[in-house]
């Protein structure tokens, strides 16, 4: 056979390698291959190994009205949250990267303990805050709840980011005449995008996978993928969890295909003092 | 054009004075040396001339208009930084254009501008490269091409050519020189090599600790450094300690006469002589000659000594000398520094231009 070769020349090492790299693969690759699987299968008979194609749980899907309000709901809600998040916390990690202020530390550190500690907690009391302002079961409420999902991403990245470029730049922009407001459009924030880029892509999938908080202040009108996802597992056919997991999974991967484009551009590295 | 003046300048950072009662005069198209060890206060100088620190006392005026209230983008100051000068998303010719830009210059004048400018710096081809794509020595060129489009009245620079191998260093040093008298712009310089503010500087501030020493042409300060760091820190020098007797300084084996005047601070006193003021006479004192190098067109000869540190000797490649061998060197020349005091003795004074520095 033609792998002979290999194992003459490779012996143990590369046997081993490839063996990892398969097992890994297979781990990964597996289920989302077996989700595609399902996604476009038609009838999957006995003596087939492969089904034969089909759209028709897509077409069931997306025909089903409950389910493209939850789609609807989803592709509205993450990006506002993400969108929310990103004008109050990209200026706010600015303030925590570059000014001394006190209690900075134990501001910065009460943005981790919103993730530190069980969630189902916290959305309970925020359910009864939403619910004296009467935000229960409103867009709006949805929104804040996943924000605050956002909010470690949304601190924590742009922070180490803003820390991270050189003060020197910004100076040099202050010097030959440039405002701070200009200073950080113009400069600071084109040097960033790459780290602001990663924190939107993780806000935005926090955002998005969102389910216990918004189950909590969503239902019964406003609900969302993953909310969704659960009465699906339980009351419909096995190709209809597999198409919304496959629709769950798009836009992850249109992010990181954008982001893949920026993070390559040649300058990242050079505005980093390390 | 432009006068610069600080007048009393202190910062300090939590209870340590980086720079303290600074008062410092720079003429109109003066290129100004700031000298001195690391950690001094230069940059913090600089820093609070640019405007991007503010003083924590004292003035800064620019033709004799305070400047200190002015945010950065409003004094009329460039500054080249230590490092990371340039923006990483833009082009060397984004990077010079960004200023003209914001002063609305129409988009012909600027391409103009900006071409004359890469030029100036010895870059013509470059503008269209990202800052990695330069090495740091075209950085600093580049960085110093964004600095002088603008044609600011005070250019600041903060050892703009550190960074570059010793050739290049020289190079820029000489070219800077020349764009500067050409531009006639008034310049503050930082750096930490004596050598590079010997060469440029019409005038060199000698800073230590943050506090200013002296402020002198590069041949004042060689000759008549007043105080014994400037004499330590300024090119190469003895330093014995010597005692002050009736009418005479003794140090080592030596007895130098003194005119009178001097005052004995606890008699307790330092006598600081130059390798070229020490010079080969059969009038003068035994010593022994340790190590002989030839450093091209002079020799360094090591001086052993009884009761003090070997001395350095720069003598003219002529003289025979081996090593082991005993000479008899006398004194022509010595500053003596007794407490607050500085006192001349011996010959004339002798023209630095002969002195070599100290090699790197
Ligand atoms: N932002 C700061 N916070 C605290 N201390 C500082 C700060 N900037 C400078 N210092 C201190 O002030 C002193 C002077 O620093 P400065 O940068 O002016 O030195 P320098 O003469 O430029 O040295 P070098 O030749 O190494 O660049 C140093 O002791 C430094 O530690
Ligand atoms: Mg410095």
């Amino acid at each position: 056979m033609s792998v002979g070769w290999y194992w003459a020349v490779g012996g143990l090492r590369r046997a081993v390698a490839l063996g990892a790299f398969l097992a890994l693969a297979a781990f990964i690759l597996g289920p989302l291959l077996t989700l595609l699987l399902w996604a476009f299968a038609g009838s999957w008979l006995f003596p087939n190994l492969l089904p034969e194609f089909s759209l028709k749980w897509w077409a069931y899907v997306l025909g089903n009205a409950d389910v493209t309000k939850a789609i609807r709901m989803s592709f509205l809600s993450a990006p506002a949250a993400t969108l929310l998040s990103a004008v109050i916390c990209i200026p706010a990690a600015y303030a925590f990267a570059r000014l001394e202020f006190p209690g900075r530390r134990v501001l910065l550190l009460s943005f981790l303990s919103a993730n530190a500690f069980p969630k189902i907690g916290l959305y309970v009391s925020i359910a009864t805050l939403l619910y004296r302002l009467n935000l229960m079961d409103t867009f709006a409420g949805v929104v804040l709840i996943q924000v605050i999902n956002t909010l470690l991403f949304m601190i924590w990245i742009p922070t180490g980011t803003f820390r991270g470029i050189n003060r020197n730049l910004e100076e040099a922009a202050r010097d030959v005449g440039a405002g701070p407001l200009r200073t950080f459009f113009q400069v600071t924030l084109p040097i960033a995008l790459p780290g602001l880029l990663v924190a939107l892509l993780f806000a935005f999938l926090a955002a998005f996978d969102e389910a216990q908080g918004t189950l909590i202040v969503g239902t019964p009108n406003h609900i969302t993928m993953p909310v969704m996802m659960y009465t699906l597992v339980l009351s419909y056919p096995q190709p209809v969890g597999a198409v919304f997991s496959v629709l769950l999974s798009l836009p992850s991967l249109v992010f990181l295909l954008v982001a893949q484009r920026y993070l390559r551009a040649g300058y990242l590295a050079a505005g980093y003092s390390l | 054009m432009a006068r610069l003046s600080l007048r009393h300048l202190s910062k300090r950072f939590g209870t340590h004075a980086a720079v303290h009662d600074l008062t410092l005069d720079v003429a109109d198209g003066e290129l100004m040396c700031l000298l001195g060890p690391s950690g001094c206060g230069k940059t913090t100088t600089l820093r609070m001339i640019g405007g991007f620190a503010a003083p924590d006392a004292g003035d800064i005026q620019i033709n004799g208009r305070s400047v200190v209230a002015l945010p950065p983008e409003r004094r009329p100051t460039a500054m080249v930084f230590q490092r990371y000068n340039l923006w990483p998303h833009m082009t060397a010719a984004q990077n010079i254009a960004f200023g003209l830009r914001l002063r609305r210059l129409p988009r012909g004048q600027i391409e103009a501008k900006v071409r004359d400018a890469l030029g100036l710096v010895g870059l013509p081809g470059a503008g269209h490269k990202y800052p990695h794509q330069l090495s740091g020595g075209e950085q600093q060129r580049v960085a110093v091409a964004r600095a002088l489009v603008l044609e600011p009245q005070i250019l600041l620079l903060d050892e703009p050519f550190s960074n570059l191998d010793a050739r290049l260093r020289v190079h820029m040093r000489e070219e800077v020189k020349q764009l500067q008298r050409a531009v006639g712009i008034t310049t503050v310089f930082v750096t930490h090599d004596q050598e590079e503010a010997l060469t440029i500087a019409d005038r060199i501030a000698v800073m230590k600790d943050g506090v200013l020493q002296q402020v002198d042409t590069p041949a004042a300060l060689y000759a008549r450094p007043r105080t014994l760091f400037v004499a330590d820190f300024i090119g190469t020098m003895n330093l014995l300690p010597a005692r002050i007797e009736a009418g005479a300084v003794a140090a080592g084996p030596w007895r130098l006469p003194a005119a009178g005047g001097l005052r004995p601070h606890g008699g307790e006193a330092t006598l600081a002589v130059r390798p070229e003021d020490l010079v080969l006479d059969p009038a003068g004192a035994p010593v022994r000659v340790r190590r002989v190098v030839n450093l091209g067109h002079y020799l360094q000869v090591l001086l052993e000594c009884p009761g003090v540190a070997p001395l350095r000797m720069f003598t003219e490649k002529g003289a025979s000398l081996e090593e082991g061998q005993g000479v008899r060197v006398r004194i022509s020349r010595a500053l003596l520094f007794s407490g607050p005091d500085v006192a001349e003795l011996g010959g004339p004074m002798r023209p630095p231009v002969a002195a070599p520095a100290e090699a790197p």
